[in-house]
């Protein structure tokens, strides 16, 4: 053997799935890998705007962007809601394995059941009546829009996140349709719908819609931990061959965790349309949401405590980036947010890596 | 014989974990002869081919190709050696036609570019042509980069040349999920030949194949052997052993125990070789009190998608307070006959009753009954299969959630219970002595005879009248497996009707009061497990299809076995200091379980 | 009509470069939903790229005014090193893109889908962020070049197939090499053994990590080339942020062509008429959104009618979507 030995290509390393890994390194990689990611926004935004102090002043203007005056803070818990709220809905069916990537058309086709309704009804009965049915439309929608997908999976086996990712912008091309049926053709957003809106509670501006996501946080974090429905749905996920071997329906759980998906992203929906002080709708009211739900579930490992944070963080660095480009004059500055954000996913995925796997270095043999 | 040594294994050895796989094993092969590797499941035969086809890579020992050692360390490596397996699973990829698998992933060795420009130049004398070929070279060399197998044409060819010499029948453009399992195998084969391999794997060909199936692949060793190529091939089944090779290696548990000359042996000798002696193991096994019919299976067939009848016309009747053992080799349709009971398989024909004995003995019909149907005629069926952690219980869930999986349907709340699970699993932990760090941590990070007790232990907890356990002490530990002995000789005595499907026969002779024995999907006996020899069992499990079919008798006895015993005292001498210590320890381990 | 013809082809070719390269790195097993970022990031390459050439040329911002000077230096443009140059600038640029991508899931071993959804906002951020500092002046000049058909004769027969830019028929060629390399080639063959089985592919000596990442990176470059066409040629070098949607219906294609990039050429002009038909026809405004909801409908319908006429060749890639992890059996 020894003849042989220079034959052998040796690999410089291997990797080993890890079984196990201690809580605190654990933290350790996720913070490393948020600093890292922190220091390159920052890094990138000082070259941007050619100006060494603006690394510093870069985090300043993010928080002063967030939660600066009372207002901004408002709009924080706004979007918080929204963010909060669709990532909630696509939990369960990752939970359950089911790439559902179709949140964005899931809460677009709510927003726009809630619009029908308001541009059909608004004014025409009173406005409880109103709001109860734009609720109701907004819920059937979403769950319309997620269950078909789901049908064809559970009896077909249709590739689910090809499918959800088409219905997306059928409920744009949609929503485009009512938009320039309703404005002939004149505008892409409705004006003003007005008459049909739940803002505000308490003289409170803007905080109904938090109120209304806190609740559904913890009903669907019940669900999951203690409902049958929630146990049924991670064994599915798990392993199909167990859920088959207890005797569950898989078929039955895959649609009715996607009508569930559907319903909160109804929800969603008619948040976006109802609970906003002006009602409006177009094709970019949900903006992208849908997708970056789809990361905040997935980076906050499908826990709705843990998501309350993630989506924090996620809607501070949006808005925040927004306000650091626009105080140092450096444009585009949703995309700049866009770079950010985008920036610090990827990082996270990233690391990732080194929770489930072990770099083993091979070690020299002294034969 | 005096032809030259192929491959040579010596000393090899492996183990897994704490589990020997092979141990000093020892085994030549000659060109130009077809050599059969014959034992029990679990003897390591798959694990040392393994090894020679570069999957595993031996702890210690050596391997000889031609006389020289070599290292084997990736399939490649086995492939450069010319050593070709040909393996149970096929690899082939299902949406590419035959053609296609075979040349996948081949390498083109291309001369060097100056070669070929001096080889051009010796060729081609005229002036004016030969320049004209030195243009063109570059792009002839960068098309076969590129690897046209359009412009290929030779490699048809070569394929059926490869097919015609050995007279393998097989459709070169047809897809392979178009084709039957002895199809894909000669594509298997085929692929192997065309890579240049000398030296011939082959794990269990015959297991998938019908008779006429298995005639014609014989018909093509042979004449591969004619040819000078070196045939290895792993199986059961001794009809085929004498059939077919030339020399016979015997593994059992790991060790080789002799290879011998096919013309030399016989069945009986072979059989004995293979299962060994009995090893006493001192199972506790009481008396069956008032048996009375539990479970009767009638003539219950269960067809494949390849339509072949992996459960073929099966009947037998599991009683209560009676172990019922199911001896046979692995994939003769153990693991669909229990699915089937369990409601979990397809079936195609016959009948399941069950008797419950809390309403008197009514009949009830278990026949194409979902899991759920089956339990909510209040049928107390519980099955420990055979994948563990892919089936039984969920890896990433802790033990409360896994206790869960059986009862949490109970009741319309629509909130499930953990206090109770919590509590089945505090007790089982305890009453098992299973080593976790706590209720909390998920299953997968035990270790498996842990992860058994686990399984069974909820099953148990289910007050069950008819325990199914399929190969419930597989990779398991000595003690551990007694535990779960221990276990299912308790349900016994609690009147449940068990019934165990083992692969160790001296376990299935010491545990089980009847045993019937299964070959390829057909009952080939019944026989009681106190009076029964491990030759017996080892023959009907081996037996061929015409030799020892049962007409539909369920509880048909099997002829006696031939009665040679050949008697290996200095054998006996040698296991039986070790099994004193065994026996020690498990004796103990049995009185601190009692207590 | 003939005019309706060459638009649809003309606005054909974004998707058939997005769903071309998007097919190669599915064929290896990468559902890569980072395209549309990967798309807007060939943009940017490309505009990076004719940006450096105007300047060599003289041509910025700074003299973009004085209108003669300006086409004086225009005139010396090379249309064939021009072309070539931005080319090369977008292939680089969205080939940087489809590494990142595998390297976080092939290497990393990270989830497909939210790697890819990842790249796009990343990707799209990058590109609408910098364009702004790309100097894209005299651009119009440039995409001249980029449009200038072969023959500019008004028969039909010119109209339809010789009216287009180079680009044009540089993306109907790639997609017939790359079917053809899919169906007649080893290299092919090994693609697709690794997007169906990969541990096979494996066991018969195939790299498949070599051949994951030279698809992604290789798929992403390609899809890179549809952004920089829809800059230069069909918005004559100026900028929308319309870049992401003409992406996803990219991916769309892929499906709707059934991994198949010659089919994803009529495919493509099927999904082009229908994009710029409400231009064309006489109806509402409301209607003509209706139409634009076409392509997506018949994708889905697609789907469903291969999932359930359950043929195999019609399916998506066996491993799409899962990691190779040659240790785990």
């Amino acid at each position: 053997m020894v003849a042989e030995k220079k034959k052998e290509k040796e690999r410089l390393f291997h990797l080993v799935k890890r079984n196990d890994i201690e809580p605190w390194k654990k933290w350790i990689i996720r913070i490393a890998s948020v600093i890292i990611a922190a220091l390159l926004a920052g890094g990138i935004f000082a070259v941007v705007a050619k100006d060494s102090a603006a690394f510093g002043g870069f985090f300043k203007e993010m928080w002063k962007g967030s939660f600066g005056t009372q207002r901004l803070a408002y709009v924080f818990t706004s979007d918080w809601a929204i963010l909060m709220c669709i990532s909630l809905a696509v939990t369960p069916a990752f939970k359950m394995r089911f790439w559902n990537i179709g949140a964005e058309g899931q809460t677009l086709a709510g927003a726009l059941g809630a619009a029908i309704i308001l541009y059909y009804l608004g004014g025409k009965i009173v406005e409880p009546v109103v709001i109860l049915f734009m609720f109701a439309a907004a819920l059937f929608m979403g769950m319309l829009w997620a269950v078909i997908p789901a049908i064809f999976k559970a009896i077909w086996g249709t590739n689910e996140t090809l499918f959800t990712l088409m219905m997306n912008y059928v409920a744009i091309q949609l929503t485009n349709f009512f938009v320039n049926l309703w404005t002939r053709g004149t505008q892409t957003t409705m004006g003003n719908l007005g008459n049909g809106t739940i803002h505000g509670i308490l003289g409170i501006p803007y905080i109904q819609n938090a109120v209304i996501v806190a609740i559904v946080t913890i009903i669907i974090f019940i669900y999951l931990r203690y409902f049958k429905h929630g146990y049924e749905l991670e064994v599915v996920g798990e392993s199909q061959n167990t859920a088959k071997y207890i005797g569950i329906n898989v078929k039955k759980v895959i649609i009715r965790t996607m009508l569930l998906s559907g319903v909160i992203c109804g929800l969603a929906g008619f948040l976006l349309v109802g609970g906003s002080p002006t009602p409006t709708i177009n094709a970019e009211l949900v903006a992208g949401r849908g997708f970056t739900a789809i990361l905040v579930s997935w980076l906050s490992k499908f826990g709705p405590l843990a998501m309350i944070f993630v989506t924090a963080f996620v809607v501070f660095l949006q808005t925040g980036a927004k306000q650091g480009s626009n105080t140092y004059h450096i444009g585009a500055s949703s995309a700049y947010s866009d770079i950010i954000v985008g920036l610090f996913f990827l990082i996270i995925i990233a690391s990732e890596f080194f929770l489930n796997y072990r770099i083993k270095f091979r070690k020299k043999e002294g034969k | 014989m005096d032809k030259s040594i192929a491959l040579q294994l010596k000393n090899i050895n492996k183990t897994f974990g704490e589990v020997v796989a092979n141990k000093n094993v020892n085994i030549e092969l000659y060109r130009g002869e077809i050599l059969s590797l014959l034992g029990e499941n679990g003897s390591g035969k798959t694990t040392l081919m393994n090894m020679i086809s570069g999957i595993y890579f031996p702890d210690s020992g050596e391997i000889l190709v031609d006389g020289k050692p070599v290292v084997i360390r990736s399939p490649k490596d086995a492939f450069a050696l010319k050593i070709g397996m040909i393996h149970q699973h096929f690899k082939l990829v299902d949406v590419f036609t035959a053609a296609d698998n075979i040349i996948l992933g081949e390498k083109i060795n291309l001369p060097s570019f100056k070669e070929q420009k001096k080889q051009i130049k010796e060729e081609e004398k005229d002036k004016n042509k030969q320049n004209l070929k030195l243009f063109a070279l570059p792009f002839k060399r960068f098309s076969s980069r590129l690897k046209f197998n359009y412009l290929n044409r030779n490699r048809g060819k070569k394929i059926e040349e490869i097919a015609k010499k050995y007279g393998f029948e097989v459709d070169l453009k047809k897809k392979i999920y178009d084709m039957s399992v002895s199809e894909k195998q000669t594509v298997e084969i085929i692929k192997v030949l065309y890579r240049g391999a000398d030296i011939l794997i082959l794990d269990e060909p015959t297991a998938v194949l019908t008779p006429q199936e298995i005639d014609k692949l014989f018909a093509v060793l042979r004449r591969m052997r004619d040819d000078g190529k070196s045939i290895i091939i792993i199986t059961h089944k001794l009809n085929e052993v004498m059939a077919i090779s030339d020399r016979v290696a015997v593994l059992r548990k790991g060790e080789h125990i002799a290879t011998v000359k096919t013309s030399e042996t016989n069945a009986s000798e072979l059989t004995n070789m293979m299962v060994g002696h009995k090893t006493e193991l001192n199972i506790e096994r009481s008396e069956p009190e008032n048996p009375v019919d539990r479970l009767v299976v009638k003539e219950l067939t269960v067809t494949n998608r390849d339509g072949i009848k992996v459960v073929n016309n099966v009947s037998f009747t599991a009683r209560s307070g009676e172990i019922l053992g199911i001896a046979g080799i692995a994939g003769s349709g153990q693991r669909e006959l229990l699915e089937a009971i369990a409601g979990l398989q397809k079936t195609s024909g016959g009948d399941i009753i069950y008797y419950d004995p809390n309403k008197e003995g009514e009949e009830v019909d278990l026949m194409q009954k979902t899991p759920v149907e089956i339990r909510d005629l209040g049928v107390r069926l519980s099955f420990v299969p055979e994948d563990r952690l892919g089936m039984g219980l969920v890896g990433n869930m802790d033990l409360i959630d896994n206790m869960m999986l059986r009862s949490y349907q109970k009741g319309h709340s629509l909130f499930v219970d953990r206090k109770n699970p919590k509590e089945l699993a505090e007790h089982i932990v305890k009453d098992l002595e299973v080593v976790t760090p706590g209720v909390k941590t998920p299953v997968r990070k035990l270790s498996g005879g842990n992860v058994q007790k686990v399984l069974v232990g909820r099953e148990i907890a289910a007050a069950p009248t008819v325990l199914m356990a399929a190969y419930p002490v597989r990779g398991l530990d000595i003690n551990s497996s007694y535990t779960i002995y221990h276990l299912l000789n308790q349900q016994k005595e609690k009147g449940v009707a068990v019934i165990y499907v083992g692969e160790d026969l001296d376990v299935l002779i010491e545990l089980c009061d009847r045993i019937l024995v299964l070959c390829a999907g057909k009952i080939s006996g019944i026989v009681d497990g106190r009076g029964a020899k491990k030759e017996e069992i080892g023959l009907l499990m081996t037996a061929n299809e015409s030799g020892e079919e049962s007409e539909g008798g369920p509880e048909k006895i099997a002829a006696a076995p031939e009665k040679t015993k050949a008697e290996k005292i200095k054998e006996m001498f040698d296991v039986a200091t070790k099994k004193f210590i065994v026996k020690a320890a498990v004796k103990k381990k049995k009185k601190e379980v009692k207590k | 009509m003939l005019v309706f013809i060459k638009s649809a082809i003309r606005f054909a070719t974004i998707f058939l470069f997005g769903s071309t390269g998007e097919t190669i790195t599915e064929k290896s097993g990468h559902l890569n939903l980072g395209t549309p970022g990967i798309m807007c990031l060939g943009a940017l390459g490309g505009c990076i790229g004719a940006s450096l050439y105007m300047e060599s040329l003289g041509i910025n911002a700074e003299i973009i005014n004085q209108t003669e000077q300006v086409a004086a230096a225009a005139a010396n443009i090379n249309g064939f090193a021009a072309i070539l140059l931005c080319i090369l600038f977008a292939m680089i640029f969205a080939g940087a893109g489809g590494l990142i991508y595998g390297f976080l899931t092939i290497t990393l071993r990270c989830n497909q889908n939210v790697t890819g959804l990842a790249i796009t906002t990343f990707g799209a951020g990058i590109t609408n962020f910098f364009i702004n500092y790309v100097d894209r002046s005299g651009f119009n000049y440039l995409a001249a070049k980029f449009t200038a058909p072969i023959s500019g004769s008004d028969d039909w027969f010119s109209t339809i197939f010789l009216s287009h830019g180079a680009l044009v028929y540089t993306a109907i060629v790639l997609a017939l090499v790359v079917a053809f390399v899919f169906k007649k080639t080893r290299v092919g063959l090994n693609l697709t053994a690794i997007g169906e089985n990969p541990a096979t592919a494996d066991a018969a000596g195939i790299n498949v990590t070599g051949y994951k990442y030279t698809s992604c990176v290789l798929g992403g470059a390609i899809a890179g080339l549809g952004g920089l066409f829809y800059i230069m040629d069909y918005l004559y070098g100026s900028w929308e942020y319309a870049m992401e949607d003409l992406g996803w219906l990219a991916v769309a294609l892929v499906i709707f062509s059934v991994w198949k990039p010659n089919w994803g050429i009529l495919g493509s002009i099927l999904f082009g008429a229908f994009y710029i038909m409400p231009s064309y026809v006489d109806v509402s405004f409301a209607a003509k959104e209706l139409i634009k909801m076409v392509p997506y409908v018949a994708t889905i319908l697609i789907l469903i009618f291969t999932s359930i006429l359950n043929r195999r060749e019609s399916q998506p890639p066996a491993a799409l979507g899962l990691s190779y992890f040659r240790e785990e059996r």
